[in-house]
C-alpha cells in the first residue's frame, strides 16, 4: 500500500515536470571519457566552492553592516562576538582563495589538454567569463572588510578605469559614486557582491555546463569518444557520469576538504597571503600603507599592471593579459588536442608559461624594485608571447600520431608495486653506510656503530636521471 | 509552419519596428538605474572648503588635511629644498606644469602661492595611492638619485618636493594642486580660489 503512494506520488510529479529525463540526460545517460585523471577533479571542486561561498556568504550578511562607520568593526563583531562567527567567516575568506586555487588548476587541465579547442570554443568562452565574473565577485568582496587593503586595493583599481581616454575620468566617478571612495562605494559593492554577480556566476555555471554536456567532455587523449560508439549508441570509450564520476568525484571532494579545513583550523591567514595583515587596520582614506599589494591571486595581473611606465598601456597590457585567454581557441592551430601528443615546442612554452605566470604572482606580492620591475618585465613579455605566437608555433611544430581510442593509464596500484619494487634500490643508491663517530659511551662501542647517510654522488645521479626523464617527457 | 497568404514583407517590418521601440524604451528605462549611481546630491554637496592654520608649521613639516574626502598635504619647503627644485628639470615629464591640474595662482616653477608653502591633493595621478613624504636625500632604498620628494609605494611612482612627476614612472602627469587662497598670512582656505587680480 506504502509502495503504491510512492510510486503515484513520484508519477504525479513525472507527468508534470522531466525530473527524469533530466538526470537521464545529465548524470546516468551522460557518457564521459573513462580515463579523467587527477586534473579532472577541478571542475566539480569549483562548483563545491561555489556553493560554500553562497551558503557562508548568507549567512555573513546576517551580521555584516555594509557602512564606511560600521563595517570594519561588525566584521570583528562577527569575529568575536557571533556564535560560530569566526568560522564561517573563515571559510567565506578561505574559499575564495580556493576558489581561485581551485579555477587556475581548471583552467591549467584545459591548456594541458587542448580543452578549449573545437568543439569546445563555447565552453571555453562562457568558463572565461565565468572567471572575470570570479575576479568582479572577489574584488569587490574584498572591499566590505574595510581595513585599509580593502580600502587603497578598491582605489587603485577603480582608478584603473580612470585611464581610458575621454570617458574615463567620468566613468570612474560613476562607479565610486563618490570623488573617492567613500560609504556610496561600499554600499553598492556589497549590492553587487550579494546579489548581482553571484547571481551572473550561477547562470553562467549553467551555460558552461550545457555548453559542455552538448559537445561532450574532453580528456587527457585530446580524441572524441563519440566517434565511435557500440551498438547501442554509447561511446565504447565512454561511461556514465553517475555513478562512475560523482563517486570518484566525492572522493577528491574528501582530499580538498581534508585541506580546506586545514588551513581554516590552523592557518586561515596563510602567513597574510589568504588575509593581508594591513587589512586588520581600518581604513584610513588619509594614508596608504606602506607597501600595496592585492591578495595573492590578482597578483600575476598586478605585476604587468606595474611593469609597464605608462598608465594607459599598464592597463591596457593587464587587461589586454585577459582578453588574449578568451582568443585561445583561435590562436592555437595545431591539428591535436593534448599535450601527449604535441610536439616539443608547445611542451617548452606551456613549461615557460607557468613559470612566468608564477614568477609574475610572486613579483606582484613584491615592492616595485628596479631590479623587479625588470624581472616583471621579462615575464610579462613571455606571458604575451605564450599566446601571441601561438598561431606560429603550433602550426609547425611535429606533433605524434593519434590513437583511436583511450590509452590506457596505468592505475595507482601497479605504479605503486613498481615503486615498491624500486625503493629499496633506490635508498640503496642514495645512501651509504658509515660508521658514526659518537661520543656517547664506550670508546670500544664506536666501531660497530654504523647507519645510512645520504650519499652526495647517489643523490646526483638520481636527480640526473630524473631531469633527463623529464626532458624525455616533454620531448 | 504553413506561410501561405501571409505578408512577409509586412510581418518583418512589425517585427522591426516592435523591436525598435522596445529597445527605445528599454534605454530610457535604463537611465534612471545607470543614473542613481552618480554621486548624490549629498555627497556632491560635501566638498566644503577647509582652513588650515599655518602659525605652528616647522620648516620641513608635512601635514594632512581631508577636503572632500581626499587627502591635501601642506609641506612646508626649506631653501635648500627650493634651491634644488630648478636643478630637476631635466629628469622630470612636466617640469613646467603644461599638462597637469593647478590653479592659475600655482602655475609657476614652485607650483605654489607662496614658494615655501606647497600645496597639493596626496593623490598619486597613476592610480590614486598616497605617495608617502620622504624628503631624505639618496636613501638606502630609493638610491642615489633620490633628492627628497614623495615616493607611491603601489607602483613606485617618483614626485619632486613640488609634486613633479619623474621621467619613466607610470604616473601621467604631477600632483594635482587643489583651489586654494590665503586669509591671513598664516591662514590659507583650501577649496577656494584666489580672486583673480
Amino acid at each position: 500500500m506504502k509502495r503504491n503512494r510512492i510510486t503515484e506520488c513520484n508519477e504525479w510529479i513525472l507527468e508534470r515536470f522531466p525530473l527524469a529525463k533530466l538526470w537521464n540526460e545529465h548524470m546516468t545517460h551522460y557518457y564521459a571519457p573513462k580515463n579523467f585523471n587527477f586534473w579532472y577533479f577541478f571542475g566539480s571542486l569549483a562548483l563545491l566552492v561555489l556553493v560554500n561561498q553562497i551558503l557562508t556568504g548568507i549567512f555573513l550578511t546576517m551580521n555584516y553592516k555594509p557602512d564606511a562607520k560600521l563595517a570594519f568593526d561588525s566584521v570583528e563583531y562577527i569575529m568575536r562576538d557571533v556564535n560560530w562567527g569566526w568560522l564561517i567567516r573563515y571559510m567565506h575568506s578561505t574559499g575564495s582563495s580556493a576558489f581561485f586555487i581551485v579555477v587556475y588548476l581548471h583552467m591549467f587541465r584545459g591548456l594541458l589538454y587542448g580543452s578549449f579547442k573545437h568543439p569546445r570554443e563555447l565552453v571555453w568562452i562562457f568558463g572565461m567569463l565565468l572567471f572575470v565574473a570570479l575576479m568582479a565577485e572577489a574584488f569587490m568582496g574584498y572591499l566590505l572588510p574595510w581595513g585599509q587593503m580593502s580600502y587603497w586595493g578598491a582605489q587603485v583599481i577603480i582608478s584603473l578605469f580612470s585611464a581610458i581616454p575621454v570617458i574615463g575620468d567620468d566613468l570612474s566617478l560613476w562607479l565610486r559614486g563618490d570623488y573617492v571612495v567613500s560609504d556610496a562605494t561600499l554600499n553598492r559593492f556589497f549590492a553587487f557582491h550579494v546579489i548581482a554577480v553571484p547571481l551572473a556566476l550561477v547562470m553562467l555555471v549553467f551555460l558552461h555546463i550545457v555548453a559542455l554536456h552538448e559537445v561532450g567532455s574532453n580528456n587527457p587523449d585530446g580524441i572524441e569518444i563519440k566517434d565511435r560508439k557500440d551498438p547501442w549508441g554509447h561511446p565504447v570509450d565512454g561511461i556514465p557520469f553517475h555513478p562512475y564520476y560523482t563517486v570518484k568525484d566525492l572522493v577528491g571532494v574528501g582530499v580538498f576538504l581534508l585541506f580546506f579545513a586545514t588551513v581554516i583550523f590552523y592557518m586561515p591567514e596563510m602567513g597574510g597571503y589568504f588575509l593581508e595583515h594591513a587589512n586588520f587596520i581600518p581604513a584610513d582614506p588619509m594614508k596608504t600603507p606602506e607597501h600595496i599589494a592585492p591578495v595573492w591571486y590578482f597578483t600575476p595581473f598586478y605585476a604587468i599592471l606595474r611593469a609597464i611606465p605608462d598608465k594607459f598601456a599598464g592597463v591596457i597590457a593587464m587587461g589586454g593579459a585577459i582578453v588574449v585567454l578568451f582568443l585561445l581557441p583561435w590562436l592555437d592551430r595545431s591539428p591535436v588536442k593534448s599535450i601527449r601528443y604535441r610536439g616539443g615546442i608547445y611542451k617548452k612554452a606551456l613549461c615557460l608559461f607557468v613559470i612566468s605566470f608564477l614568477a609574475l604572482g610572486y613579483l606582484g606580492t613584491q615592492p616595485a624594485t628596479p631590479t623587479a620591475t625588470i624581472f616583471a618585465r621579462i615575464f610579462t613579455t613571455i606571458y604575451f608571447g605564450f599566446f601571441l605566437l601561438m598561431p606560429i608555433y603550433t602550426r609547425w611544430e611535429k606533433t605524434k600520431p593519434v590513437p583511436t581510442r583511450l590509452t590506457k593509464a596505468h592505475s595507482l596500484e601497479e605504479q605503486l608495486h613498481t615503486l615498491e619494487e624500486q625503493l629499496p634500490a633506490l635508498i640503496e643508491e642514495i645512501t651509504e653506510l658509515k660508521p658514526v663517530a659518537t661520543e656517547i659511551g664506550h670508546p670500544a662501542f664506536k666501531s660497530s656503530a654504523y647507519t645510512r647517510r645520504p650519499n652526495p654522488a647517489g643523490i646526483m645521479n638520481v636527480a640526473s636521471r630524473l631531469a633527463r626523464k623529464v626532458k624525455g617527457s616533454l620531448d | 509552419m504553413n506561410y501561405k497568404g501571409v505578408d512577409q514583407s509586412k510581418r518583418q517590418f512589425l517585427t522591426t519596428a516592435l523591436t525598435v521601440v522596445g529597445a527605445v524604451g528599454t534605454g530610457y528605462l535604463a537611465v534612471p538605474f545607470l543614473a542613481q549611481m552618480q554621486p548624490s546630491a549629498k555627497a556632491m554637496a560635501a566638498g566644503a572648503p577647509v582652513e588650515v592654520d599655518l602659525s605652528k608649521m616647522e620648516p620641513g613639516q608635512l601635514i594632512r588635511v581631508a577636503w572632500r574626502g581626499k587627502p591635501v598635504w601642506i609641506l612646508n619647503r626649506t631653501p635648500e629644498v627650493l634651491a634644488t627644485l630648478p636643478t630637476l628639470d631635466n629628469e622630470l615629464r612636466d617640469p613646467l606644469s603644461q599638462e597637469s591640474i593647478q590653479p592659475e595662482s600655482s602655475k609657476n616653477p614652485v607650483r605654489s602661492i607662496k614658494p615655501e608653502i606647497f600645496v597639493a591633493v596626496g593623490l598619486c595621478t597613476h592610480l590614486g595611492c598616497s605617495p608617502t613624504y620622504r624628503p631624505e636625500i639618496a636613501p638606502h632604498d630609493l638610491g642615489e638619485k633620490w633628492k627628497g620628494g614623495f615616493f607611491c609605494p603601489c607602483h613606485g611612482s617618483w614626485f619632486d618636493l613640488a609634486g613633479r612627476v619623474y621621467r619613466g614612472v607610470p604616473a601621467p602627469t604631477n600632483l594635482e594642486v587643489p583651489p586654494y587662497r590665503y586669509i591671513t598670512d598664516t591662514q590659507l582656505i583650501i577649496g577656494e580660489e584666489e580672486a583673480s587680480a
